[in-house]
């Protein structure tokens, strides 16, 4: 069996693994290359100002944003870290290579005709596709091919960990950033199996093998798909924090069984949360949007809360160990704020939580919900949950796996320094103003919201022009940001120092 | 004398609570059951039950 032992870590890595995480990552910064772009094309268009594309470009390359950025940047470097949660932290191997190639294949299959199709002008439904907008049929087999490769990739992290079962690589109890990705592999089946009932039928119906699909049945079934997918990032991203607090900094989780008891809460409740979508939906009854968005999802709510005060407590511990004692905050005063994987991963916690977690939890009781859905303050909500939360996390990431699996250094160091406060401060910035501009009822989506060639008249309170202007300056940051990001990863993959 | 320890330590019963949070097949099949029930199978159940528009023939 082809191993080597990871020098930094002292890990065994079995080589399949390897070369399976170097694979997702690399495919996924190159999704999030291609995503930020159209992110920076669509910002530049919601900025009043500016008003870059046209309409159609405009929802072709929000479509293209959404899924680039959402689903592949984030699930492709989600499986890298499915390969290495199982086979490289349970020192073991990967069980099926062929099964877990072979979804790597369909992931990128099904990623490179959704993107070929919607850049064709073929596919211009948003990440939503909501029926009875109807893209080509190309489009919807590519989500599926996509979901079954992704569906494949978390049956191969489950092959692994009861392999690893049976070779005694752990005797009752997973290690916690294994545990926090079976969690995420877990609701990940739940999101992929929903979005096969939906995406089958829908692709049916694109070819006109079926004649009717149902708009509500579409729009329950789907937000099984698209929320639940961020759920998984949720699991995933708290497990990287977990992670990298125990390899930056050697910590060990103040309570691993209260840990473990908020990634349980995760599985079991979590995926409700999809419910948030359907709250001014009148299809549904009252009671199903109380119990699953008033009782259910707060359990899942408080499993954050306890991610929220265990990671850094964690991270407290291990520095006062170091010395770090003096006063309530010397710890975090010489926590190492230069070091790209720490810094980004803290400046991901406290996005997290603070933009993301915070406003989700406002914005998805059904009282406040009737007034902000569908407005621009949506999108600032979960620009804080993905991107200020899990990019800024599985960028810290990278930069940890960057010296462990691809076995370089880190070109232009400085650079690397800065970037996740720019990408962090620029990101926050467009997040709030997203969040001000909708409290003024901006929609979100639209092309035009001066509605100019609408039969009556309509304008918005002058002030949001200030708030649509800072979230371009803060686009603008925060692409920066990422292209420094890309920058320095990529070119560390290539050009980087070999390491020992 | 180290390996009688480690024995014993075997010897201890896992707590209840740890075997639940141990047994992903377990964790497997509930966390795929609720959200099925309580989110997906109660809405289709609610929205069957709508009946149509009488003039709406797709």
């Amino acid at each position: 069996m082809d191993y080597r032992i990871c020098s930094f870590t002292g890990l065994k890595i079995h080589k399949t693994a390897e070369d399976l995480i170097k694979w997702n990552v690399v495919t996924a910064i190159l999704f999030l290359a291609l995503g930020g772009f159209m992110a920076l094309l669509v910002a530049l268009t919601r900025w009043p100002s500016v008003h870059y594309l046209g309409p159609a470009n405009y929802y072709r390359f929000l479509t293209l944003h959404g899924f680039d950025a959402l689903l592949l940047w984030i699930l492709f470097f989600e499986v890298a870290l499915v390969h290495f949660t199982s086979a490289v932290l349970l020192n073991t191997r990967v069980v099926a290579p062929f099964s877990a190639w072979i979804a790597y294949a369909l992931m990128l299959v099904g990623a490179v005709f959704v993107n070929i199709v919607t850049f064709a002008g073929k596919a211009d439904v948003l990440f939503t596709s909501y029926v009875p907008l109807k893209a080509n049929g190309v489009y919807y087999l590519g989500v599926i091919i996509f979901a079954v490769g992704a569906l494949t990739a978390f049956g191969n992290f489950f092959a692994n960990i009861i392999q690893a079962r049976r070779d005694k690589a752990y005797k009752h109890t997973l290690p916690l950033g294994t545990y926090g990705l079976a969690a995420a592999s877990i609701i990940g089946v739940v999101t992929l199996a929903h979005g096969a009932v939906i995406m089958i039928p829908v692709f049916f119906w694109s070819i006109d093998l079926i004649k009717y699909i149902d708009p509500a049945t579409y729009r329950l079934i789907f937000w099984g798909l698209g929320h639940s997918s961020q759920q998984i990032n949720v699991c995933a991203m708290v497990a990287m924090w977990y992670m990298a607090a125990a390899f930056v900094l050697g910590a060990k989780p103040v309570n691993e069984k209260l840990s473990r008891t908020a990634f349980v809460l995760y599985i079991l409740f979590i995926n409700v949360a999809s419910e948030h979508h359907l709250l001014v939906d009148p299809v549904l009854s009252n009671w199903h949007k109380i119990v699953n968005t008033g009782y259910m999802m707060h359990l899942a709510v408080l499993a954050s809360m306890i991610h929220a005060f265990a990671i850094p407590a964690s991270m407290e511990v291990a520095l006062r160990n170091k010395g770090y004692t003096k006063g309530l905050f010397d710890w975090l005063k010489n926590a190492p704020w230069g070091n790209p994987a720490f810094s980004a991963t803290f400046l991901s916690i406290i996005g997290f939580g603070f933009l993301g977690g915070i406003t989700g939890v406002i914005f998805g009781t059904e009282q406040f919900n009737i007034i902000r859905h569908n407005t621009f303050a949506i999108t600032g909500h979960f620009h804080g949950t993905v991107v200020s939360g899990t990019t800024t996390a599985f960028m810290g990431g990278t930069y940890l796996l960057i010296p462990y699996i691809f076995r370089r250094e880190l070109v232009l160091p400085k650079l690397a320094t800065i970037q996740p406060y720019l990408y962090a401060i620029g990101v926050a910035m467009f997040a709030i103003s997203m969040m001000a501009a909708g409290s003024y009822g901006v929609p979100r989506r639209h092309w035009d919201i001066t509605f100019s060639n609408a039969i009556f008249s309509f304008s918005f309170d002058p002030s949001i022009d200030i708030f649509l202007s800072m979230m371009g300056v803060g686009a603008l940051l925060a692409v920066l940001g990422g292209v420094i990001f890309i920058i320095v990863s990529l070119g560390s993959i290539v050009f980087g120092k070999k390491t020992s | 004398m180290a390996e009688e320890k480690k024995t014993e330590e075997e010897k201890e019963p896992v707590p209840a609570w740890q075997l639940f949070y141990d047994d992903i097949m377990l964790l497997f099949f509930l966390g795929v059951a609720i959200p099925t029930l309580i989110y997906t199978v109660w809405g289709l159940m609610e929205i069957v039950q709508i009946p149509e528009l009488p003039v709406f023939k797709p």
